[in-house]
This record gives C-alpha cells, structure tokens and sequence, in this order.
C-alpha cells in the first residue's frame, strides 16, 4: 500500500500522482494520512483504486470521482463527492452540507449524520445515510436514490424530478411538490439492494417512499402558491 | 389596425406597448416571458466618441500599418492559456436554448477567425466541441450535462454566477423545447417545464468559490484559465471578489445581455448597463493591480466593432456576443417576415425563443425547423460578421494612432451625453467635464 502523508507532501502531488495512474495501475490501494481538514483531496480520480484518508477532510473531497473507492476515516466538510459519476465514496463520520451534490453515479455512504442539502440536483447517484439528514435535501434531484436511516429536515425533497428517496425516521416536512408513495414489492426490493450496498443492517420495510407528485412538472399559474 | 386619427394624443405614461401589456396580462394571468436582452434605451457605447488623431495624435496607415488583435486569457494561474486572433467572443448559449445546427454553427464560425465558442446550460455537444477550436465549459448551477471528461476537454472553464438578462435569477426552458437529446443530456424527463437554478448547489459566496476554483484546478491538473462570469450589478465589489476568489478572467454581462427566456420585467429592470459595468470592473482591476494580469471580458449589447473599440479604450480585454451572433446566423432574417407575422411578431422583432418556433432553425428543438439552418452557412455568415467588427475596430484603434487594440485608452474617448459621461468616466465632448469627479 502507497502511503502519502499530505503534512509532508502537497496536494497538487497527491492529485497529480492519483491523475497520472496508468489505467492498468498496480498501486490500487493508497492511504492519506494527516489531511488535517484540506480542501480538495483525491479529486477526479478515475482509476479503480482504493484510496483511504484517516482523518478529517475539507470541501469537495472525492469530487467528480469515477471508478475510484474513496473511503475517509473522519468527518467532511462542504460537497463530499460532489457531481460523482461513478465508484464509491464512505464517509466514517459526518458530512458538512451538499453531500453528494448533483451526482450522476456511484454511491455514498454517510455513516454519521449529513447536514442540509445532501443529494442536491442529485442526477442519477445513490446516496445512503445511516443517521440523519438537514433541511432541503434532495432538493431539485433528478434521479437516483436517496436513502436516510435517521430522520429528514425541513422541505426534503423540495421541487423533486424522478429521484426517489427512502427515509425510516421523521420527515419534519415535505418540500413543494413532494409525496409520500406507495412502497411497492419493487421498492422494497430496490431499499434492500441500496442498504446492502452499504453495508447498513436495516428492514426495508421500515422505511417511506418519497418522490415527486409531478404537479409542478409544468409551470401554472393557478399553482401560484407552490413556487 | 386603421391609422390613429391625428388629433388623439399619445400619453407617454400610457403609450401603445403598455396599453397592450396590461391588456396582455388581463386576459392572461401571467407575466410576459420572452428572448433577449433589455429593449428600454439605456446609455451605451454609441453615447461614446473617439478622438482620432490630430495635432498632438500620430495615426496610423489604415491599410498597411500593422493593428494587432491577438489576446491572451488565462495568464495568471492557467498552465494553458489561450489566445485569440480577434477581441471578439462567442458568449455562452446552451444547446436545449438552441439547435444542435446553431451550435455548430457558432463553433464553425468562431473557429474560421481564431476565436473562441463557449457552451451553456445543458452541456457539450458532440458537434460543438467538434467544430470549436477554442471551446469554454460553462460550470453552472444547474450542472445539467456536467462531467469531468468534458471539463478535461475544454480549453478554458467558465463559471457562471449569473447573467446580465437575469443577475439572481433563475431559468426555464419550457416543455416544448426538451426533446429526447435535451432530456438525456440534462437527465429530465422529456416535454416537461425545465428549471435552471439560480445558485450553485455547493457553494456560496467568495470563501467558498475559492475552494471550488481551487478543485476545478486540481481536477484538470491547472491547465485551464478558470473564468468567472457575473451580471453586471455590483460589479466593482464582484470583480474584486472574483479576483479574490483566483479568477483567471472575469466575464461581466451588462443588463442589455441576451437570454433564451425570462420574465420581461426582469430584463428591463434589474441589472446595471454594459458601459457603466466595464468602467467599475477595470476600476477593481487596477485598484488591485490586476488590470491586464487578470481578463476582462465584456458583454452585453455588444453589435459592431465601434462597441468592441470602445469597451477595449475603457479597459477590457476582450467583448463577448450572443444576440448578434445569432443574428448573423440568420435569426430575424427578413426573407423570413411571413413566418415570423404568422407567430404574431416580425421579423426584425421576433425574441420569442422560449417557444421553440424559431423559422430560422436556431432557437428550437423541433427537428424540421432546426434542418433549415445549414451550419456551414451559418458558421460562415458569422465569420463574415467577426470579421467586420475586428477591421471596424481596428479602423479605430489606427485612426487613435494604436498598433495594438489594448493600446486604446480612456483619454482617447468623450462622451456625447453627461449620463453616460458619469458611468463611463470620459469628459462630456467639448469639455473636461466628468460629472462625479473631482467632487462634483
């Protein structure tokens, strides 16, 4: 395992050298250490490598990340694995706001709590959080999952598109244009699938479906009083 | 309509436009949505003069002595900079807005003279990258189509914090105009309402877009110029703050921009003009001792090359078009007036572009329209039209004795009325007058 100590090596060299893999690279396993809460760590990745960071990391960690396994051993701060189109990130800790932001593959673990706004503009990516998530999220997400073990904040899933979202806990409140649905043998079966992934023990059928009531799909006036 | 009888008198409170908006909005419930940029007269270049050269002036040869035109953008953090052969750009306009042939068209014509397209809400199309030799990614808030293999394959990123049509404001490109191909691209369902938002999702402010500057950097390995484009509003402090935030060029969008769709009221009334927006940018610049390191770029009604000349004199690097260009491409094209009257307009007038029923092919999906529009044709017409401004403005730079456009000065322009004196910062023609300076 290729160790790189980010308290003694700079970032710019630690993305470069991570950019710069050749695609049938051996070295598929490196670890981070001291990232001491850097911006920006292990970013555009796109090489089927592991990557693990002990610690606690700042904004956009694993951003736009493809192929790639990104695991952090800490919290994150603002837009972990924002606009990720594929692999897989697991976050050990907390996740500030905007986690997962607008991605249009792979999946995200949260083990701890996410902060408002996770699976914004979500596009397609999978998103899982064992504990609990803040006000709008997956707000304007267009597609992929969002799963939530804890409870839900305010306007979850304000102006939703086709995403769907799965929450065991309370919702404190629905966003414009978003409803309870049914959870059907399929959406049981998908939640399986979702919590499994991600390693969380959890009956699926202890969770909600959410998902957009499609009402605000064409702009009307006499909705008027949903925008 | 019969001829108004003489004698009725016009009421300039209630004039015939406002008399059939409130009509409009009677009979309809919902404000007017329409194309382009602010029609209301502001103060613009054409308020503008140059002094050519006289006494005190040396000219230069119009047709021999050499007028360089060439600009770099990205020098400051850019491990590949880019340069143009003109001070001229291409704008950013999405495909979804326009036809894939329009967008082709673009990318053809920017192309043919040495100059740079740049793509928009929506994402990059196989055939605009294809045929742009220079390209700009637009990094917007929606992210509709954003991915980094395509940021890798840009010349230079563009991050959209707002624009001069709609500075705060959203977007909404209607049903009619997401096919299949836009649907996909934006990962919508297809025929629905689309909405654009008006804030990044993960970040705010300029703390924050600094650490996104600094990833888009990290994820593209410091190559690209990075750009920051805002509405012009506050643009002083916006400027500043952008330079702050690591820009490599600033992009400032005065309120006489081009949109593909938003509110009337929100084009003619929020946002500051073009003119004014360049002087308070390049007055950030150089208080920051940023002037000419970071790029200015300006847009916003830009039309000829007395308008580049001019935005050139007052500091900027480079002008920026949209409207026009599409204009040059064939949209509102007279031989097109029976199409155009049969949706209600004319041509000359038409800015519908929200609804998709563009005669000239460019601002719609529909397939059998956008056939009508021949991208070789239209790329070329553009060329033609670049062409023009770039001898039209370096008619001027020679005329004011400049063997490069950047040479153009300030103190080689007045102005012809006290309000455009004030935003420009010229002396009102005739006179050391600058309303506003000098304490008073």
């Amino acid at each position: 395992m290729a160790v790189f100590d980010l308290a003694q090596q700079p970032l710019r060299e630690l993305n470069r050298t991570l950019h710069d893999l050749p695609e049938e690279t051996n070295e598929t396993h490196w670890k981070v250490t001291n990232p001491m809460g850097l911006h920006n760590i292990a970013v555009g990745l796109d090489r089927p490598i592991t990557v693990e960071i002990d610690g606690h990391v700042g904004y956009y960690c694993a951003g736009m990340n493809q192929q790639a396994e990104v695991l952090v051993n800490g919290n994150c701060g603002q837009g972990v694995a924002e606009n990720m189109m594929s692999g897989r990130v697991v976050v050990r800790g907390n996740a500030s706001q905007s986690a997962g932001a607008t991605a249009h593959g792979g999946l995200l673990v949260i083990e701890g709590d996410a902060a408002a706004r996770c699976g914004i503009s979500l596009k397609g990516g999978d998103i899982v959080v064992k504990g609990s998530v803040g006000h709008m999220s997956a707000f304007m997400a267009q597609a992929g999952r969002i799963v939530v073990c804890g409870d839900a904040g305010e306007y979850l899933g304000d102006s939703l598109y086709e995403a769907r979202i799965y929450v065991r806990g309370k919702v404190s409140q629905l966003g414009a244009d978003c409803v309870e649905k049914e959870m059907e043998a399929a959406h049981l079966e998908e939640l399986r699938d979702l919590l499994s992934a991600a390693g969380v023990e959890a009956d699926p059928a202890d969770f909600r479906r959410y998902g957009s009531a499609r009402n605000l799909y064409h702009f009307n006036v006499d909705k008027m009083d949903s925008y | 309509m019969k001829p108004v009888p003489p004698h009725l008198r016009r009421s300039s409170t209630f004039p015939p436009e406002v008399v059939a908006e409130i009509q409009r909005a009677a009979g309809t419930s919902i404000y007017d949505i329409r194309g382009g940029g602010a029609k209301r007269r502001i103060p613009d270049f054409d308020d503008l003069l140059f002094l050519g050269a006289s006494m005190s002036r040396y000219p230069l040869e119009g047709y021999r002595e050499a007028c360089d035109t060439t600009v770099q953008l990205g020098t400051r953090f850019a491990n590949k900079p880019i340069e143009i052969k003109i001070p001229v750009t291409i704008a950013g306009m999405s495909f979804g807005a326009l036809s894939a042939n329009a967008k082709e068209g673009l990318g053809r014509g920017a192309s043919e003279v040495g100059t740079s397209t740049t793509t928009g809400d929506g994402g990059m199309t196989p055939e605009e990258r294809g045929q742009s030799k220079i390209l700009v990614y637009q990094y917007l808030p929606s992210r509709y189509g954003m991915n980094p293999n395509d940021l890798r394959k840009a010349d230079a990123i563009e991050i959209v914090v707002g624009q001069g049509a709609k500075p705060g404001g959203g977007g909404m490109l209607l049903g009619q105009k997401i096919s299949e191909r836009v649907a996909d691209m934006r990962t919508l369902p297809e025929g629905i309402d689309q909405r654009s938002a008006c804030r990044h999702p993960d970040w705010t402010g300029p703390d924050d877009l600094a650490i996104k500057i600094q990833e888009l950097r990290e994820i593209t390995d410091w190559e690209k110029p990075i750009y920051v484009k805002v509405g012009a509003t506050r643009t002083y402090y916006d400027t500043a703050l952008a330079v702050k935030a690591g820009a490599d060029v600033i992009v400032v969008d005065g309120m006489q921009g081009g949109t593909a769709a938003t509110q009337d009221v929100f084009i003619e009334h929020v946002g500051i003009p073009t003119l004014p927006a360049v002087r308070l940018a390049v007055e950030a610049l150089q208080e920051l001792d940023m002037h000419r390191k970071v790029q200015l770029i300006v847009s916003g009604g830009i039309k000829n090359g007395a308008d580049v000349a001019k935005a050139l004199a007052l500091g900027a690097d480079a002008a920026s078009i949209g409207t026009a260009a599409m204009i040059a491409m064939g949209d509102n094209a007279p031989e097109l007036d029976e199409e155009y009257r049969a949706l209600g307009t004319a041509a000359g007038y038409y800015d519908d572009w929200h609804e998709g029923r563009d005669p000239a092919g460019i601002s719609t999906q529909d397939p059998e329209l956008e056939q009508r529009l021949d991208p070789v044709v239209a790329g070329h017409r553009l060329a033609n039209y670049l062409r023009v401004m770039t001898l039209e403005c370096q008619t001027l730079a020679r005329a004011c004795g400049k063997s490069h456009v950047h040479n153009l000065e300030p103190e080689d322009l007045v102005a012809l009325t006290v309000e455009a004196s004030a935003m420009a910062k010229v002396p009102l023609a005739g006179t050391s007058w600058i309303p506003g300076a000098g304490g008073y």
